[in-house]
């Protein structure tokens, strides 16, 4: 199962991508893990400076903005 | 060129609405239309040529440009890159631990903090087509030195010490610089998720901003500014930067009140420093800051911002009156 992080410190675009991902696994028939990381530490340590970010499997794949629903797609399909 | 905006606003508010030229409420109403219809069509032709040639900068490569430069440029460079690079306030934690980690002197980051905000290749090209292009350079360069020498000043005070501890402690993973598609399709779609991302972020602070431009221009008449506004009086500089700390808006959002204010013939000082306050100077971006810097350093950074902006008030008025 694939497993996805939002990096963000809470803000409305952080929320929405966490709602993207979820919306577009749900529509696929995927089941994916997302999960929230708010602390700073952590969120640089992926080497991310502009939220939200998404990590997928431990691999940032996206940072400073929210993804749009085809890169999604892909990364729950790819 | 803008003409087409004029015309627009003189049918819908003369024709259709019937309101008469030269009345309060026709001349009002005429502005709200005429800049609702030039400001968000200049918006989203702009963004979208800027996001389709791919010319925005992403904070992490910023970070990669400006590391491990001399002083002498990575000022400048930070100043200017912060004027073209868009992140969303929310980003600010993040860029300045981010920066700093990699060996960024803190006065440089403060300098990219202070400019980014304050300017902007959207709002110069806006307000070059509000007020000309004179007063648009004008305040280009103004912004420039502002956070060139802001920054130098807190490195002189050496305010490292105001920097909360856990921020050196951090250590960033490798960046990934995200990949460039340059399909056109691709280039097409970014264009338009970045018109989408910015405007949706902005067009609360443009539609307000205009709002107060109409209400100023249609009802507050002239002779109110020239008693209180006027070159003359030492303590309109001041006034006009205090009053701008509170108001929370985007760069873009104040252009009409520019526009406004200075066909009342407030001097152009004046106006441009409430710009700038308006800007650079908020309680909601304070408040983000207060995360990464301890009250003492937000309260310099903020004095620093004060002085420079009436600085530059007095200067404009004194040097073009």
């Amino acid at each position: 199962m694939k497993n996805f992080k939002v990096l963000g410190s809470g803000c409305k675009n952080c929320i929405n991508t966490v709602a993207l991902i979820e919306k577009t696994a749900a529509e696929l028939n995927v089941d994916v893990t997302v999960e929230k990381v708010t602390d700073i530490a952590d969120i640089m340590g992926y080497g991310v400076m502009s939220t939200p970010g998404v990590v997928l499997d431990e691999h940032v794949v996206h940072a400073g903005g929210m993804p749009t629903h085809d890169m999604v797609a892909a990364w729950i399909k790819g | 060129m803008f003409q087409i905006f004029t015309q627009l606003a003189d049918f819908v508010t003369f024709d259709v609405l019937s309101l008469t030229a030269g009345s309060r409420l026709g001349e009002s109403v005429h502005f709200f239309i005429e800049d609702v219809t030039k400001i968000f069509t200049l918006l989203i032709v702009i963004i979208y040529a800027i996001g389709f040639f791919r010319a925005m900068l992403s904070p992490e490569r910023v970070r990669k440009i400006v590391g491990g430069r001399s002083r002498f440029i990575s000022y400048p460079l930070a100043v200017g890159l912060g004027a073209v690079t868009p992140f969303c306030s929310c980003s600010s934690v993040p860029l300045f631990i981010g920066f700093l980690e990699a060996g960024i002197p803190l006065g440089v980051t403060m300098a990219f903090l202070i400019a980014s905000p304050m300017i902007n290749e959207v709002a110069v090209v806006i307000l070059a087509a509000a007020v000309g292009w004179k007063v648009a350079l004008l305040y280009v360069a103004a912004g420039l030195v502002v956070g060139i020498v802001g920054g130098l000043l807190i490195e002189v005070l050496k305010l490292e010490r105001w920097v909360e501890d856990y921020v050196w402690k951090i250590r960033m993973g490798e960046t990934v610089l995200q990949k460039v598609n340059t399909t056109l399709k691709d280039r097409l779609a970014y264009a338009q998720a970045q018109v989408k991302e910015i405007v949706g972020r902005i067009w609360v602070y443009v539609l307000i901003g205009i709002g107060v431009g109409a209400v100023l221009h249609g009802y507050v008449p002239q002779s109110f500014f020239v008693e209180y506004a006027s070159a003359d009086n030492l303590f309109a500089v001041p006034m006009a930067v205090i009053m701008g700390v509170p108001l929370y808006s985007n760069a873009t959002g104040v252009i009409p009140i520019v526009e406004a204010l200075m066909a009342k013939g407030v001097p152009l000082g004046t106006v441009l420093a409430l710009m700038m306050s308006v800007a650079a100077i908020s309680l909601p971006e304070m408040i983000i800051l207060r995360k990464v810097l301890k009250v003492p350093l937000i309260a310099t950074f903020t004095a620093i911002l004060f002085f420079s902006f009436v600085a530059v008030g007095y200067l404009f008025n004194a040097l073009l009156t």
